[in-house]
């Protein structure tokens, strides 16, 4: 009993905030239910009749929406963590050709708004480029390369924020440039670059949601759809907005531990 | 006679319109210890970061040991990165901050050269490290990160990091000027160590007293020129000229003052 108890002394804060905020996530979402029920037993003048019954008929439907977000999610973050590597550790390139190009991306796709950035590749690109593309792949391109321009900018700068006498060391040993970034500065980075890249990730699960304008069945599309077939828009709403949250709740929560177990191991 | 190990020919350097380094030559035989010693901003920390070509010289031709290399001044005729390479590879340098690869223990520090650039296979180059860790007096130390080290410790890992390579020549850019006082001698005492083996070293240093001690040669720098060059018992003990005696004098005012406290030989920067 004592040595249980004193190994888990350092963690017991981090665990005694989460064990909160979970509890007031639950009561929170507890007295959102009563009160909507309580709405049929004689609110005041704006009473809805609240029935998330209804949502059950539609089960399957919203779970697909789901999958789909998780399955959008999970592809833009891989393609857009490669096109993060890639353009990041080109903007550390001596030559203008290289970085001048790689800017001007990464400042159009952080510049414009990732709706106008989605609409834009469904209906302009295809004219302008003479491509047809299904809805699918220009919310993949596009989300991919929004996605890149942020991870670009994490990656370059943690790249940045490593010491130059550790680049100096390492080229002292006879290091060529790819075997100091792989052996010496990369490792280094990376552990610097984990909690904003987690940060980023869980930005584009909430993006993956704009992808209902162009009408690729993800969560809020069918929700939406469901809706108008309903007509119990806030049911459905209601029910997403929770569905988004317990999703990303443990994904945070999950993400903090890793930026506190990483961050003891720096300097 | 035999050729020279190290030989310096026209060196330039410049950092725009700043020249640091003004037609440096010089001949390096092989087991010296060369002590480099004059102001800050002379240009001696710049000609010991030319000779791995951690600065690439404007002008001017370096050889250590079997490898040359040449610089015309053209940007084009720049040499491939791969030669840089070959050529640091050859050279071990020390650092004034130690510069040690904080996410890998001090036993995977020496190895990292060996195995990555070398090709070592993992069991000899951990085999060889150890025993280099040995000589620098750490071999307890071998599975601490650096950043469980003190500082003494920790250039003596990089002294060991740097002798992994099986380099031409060791150079120490003020190796000791970041150490506490009472760590500077456990560094020193490695370096000295070295010396009688026979290690041929460059050494940039504010330590008058240990220069005078292991160099066999000292090279006195003002304005990227060398001032002054000869045993330490002429340029030390005798110096020929007004700016190395303005120079030292001052060091030897502060290490007079310093030793009549205690008898530790105190680094002033």
């Amino acid at each position: 009993m004592d040595s249980v108890e004193s190994s888990s002394e350092p963690k017991s804060r981090s665990q005694l905030g989460t064990a909160l905020l979970i509890v007031l996530a639950l009561a929170g979402a507890w007295a959102a239910l009563k009160h909507f029920s309580g709405g049929a037993l004689g609110g005041g003048a704006g009473s809805y009749d609240w029935d998330f019954g209804v949502l059950w008929k539609y089960r399957s439907l919203l779970v697909s929406g789901l999958l789909y977000t998780l399955l959008f999610t999970v592809i833009c973050v891989v393609l857009g963590l490669f096109v993060g590597l890639v353009t990041g550790l080109g903007r550390l390139s001596s030559n203008p050709l290289i970085t001048a190009p790689l800017r001007a991306y990464i400042e159009v796709f952080r510049c414009t708004p990732v709706l106008v950035q989605l609409v834009w590749f469904y209906y302009a690109l295809p004219v302008l480029t003479g491509l047809e593309m299904s809805a699918v792949v220009a919310a993949t391109l596009c989300l991919s390369l929004y996605g890149g321009a942020f991870y670009s900018e994490i990656v370059r700068g943690g790249i940045i924020s490593i010491d130059a006498g550790q680049t100096e060391a390492a080229k002292a040993l006879g290091m060529t440039r790819l075997q100091l970034l792989r052996r010496v500065i990369l490792p280094q980075a990376f552990k610097k670059m984990v909690p904003p890249l987690m940060n980023q990730s869980i930005m584009q699960l909430k993006n993956t949601s704009l992808l209902s304008v162009l009408a690729v069945p993800d969560l809020l599309y069918q929700g939406q759809v469901i809706a108008h077939d309903t007509y119990r828009p806030l049911e459905l709403y209601t029910f997403i907005a929770i569905a988004y949250f317990a999703v990303l709740l443990p994904i945070t929560i999950w993400a903090k531990r890793m930026e506190f177990g990483s961050g003891p191991k720096e300097v | 006679m035999a050729s020279p190990l190290i030989e310096i020919a026209n060196l330039k350097k410049a950092f725009g319109q700043n020249v640091v380094l003004k037609d440096i030559s010089l001949q390096i035989e092989r087991g010296q210890v060369v002590a480099m010693i004059g102001p800050s901003g002379s240009g001696k920390s710049t000609l010991l970061r030319c000779i791995n070509l951690l600065s690439i010289p404007n002008a001017g031709r370096i050889t250590v040991g079997e490898q040359t290399i040449e610089f015309d001044g053209a940007r084009t005729t720049l040499p491939s990165e791969r030669s840089l390479a070959r050529f640091r590879a050859s050279t071990g340098m020390v650092f004034q901050h130690f510069n040690l690869f904080p996410h890998m223990t001090a036993l995977r520090n020496v190895m990292e050269g060996p195995v990555t650039v070398l090709k070592t296979p993992k069991a000899q180059a951990e085999a060889e490290a150890r025993a280099l860790l040995a000589k620098v007096g750490l071999l307890d130390r071998a599975d601490y990160y650096p950043d469980k080290l003190s500082g003494g410790q920790k250039q003596r890992v990089a002294i060991a990091r740097a002798l992994a390579m099986k380099p031409t020549v060791m150079l120490f850019d003020e190796a000791t000027s970041a150490l506490d006082p009472e760590l500077v001698g456990e560094v020193l005492n490695v370096i000295k160590g070295l010396a009688r083996e026979g290690m041929t070293m460059i050494l940039v240093t504010h330590e008058i007293g240990f220069a005078r001690e292991v160099a066999d040669q000292v090279i006195f720098m003002r304005d990227g020129v060398v001032a002054e060059c000869g045993p330490p018992g002429v340029v030390i003990a005798n110096p020929q000229q007004e700016s190395t005696r303005a120079f030292l004098g001052r060091f030897k005012a502060s290490s007079e003052a310093a030793s009549s406290s205690n008898n530790v030989v105190t680094a002033v920067a």
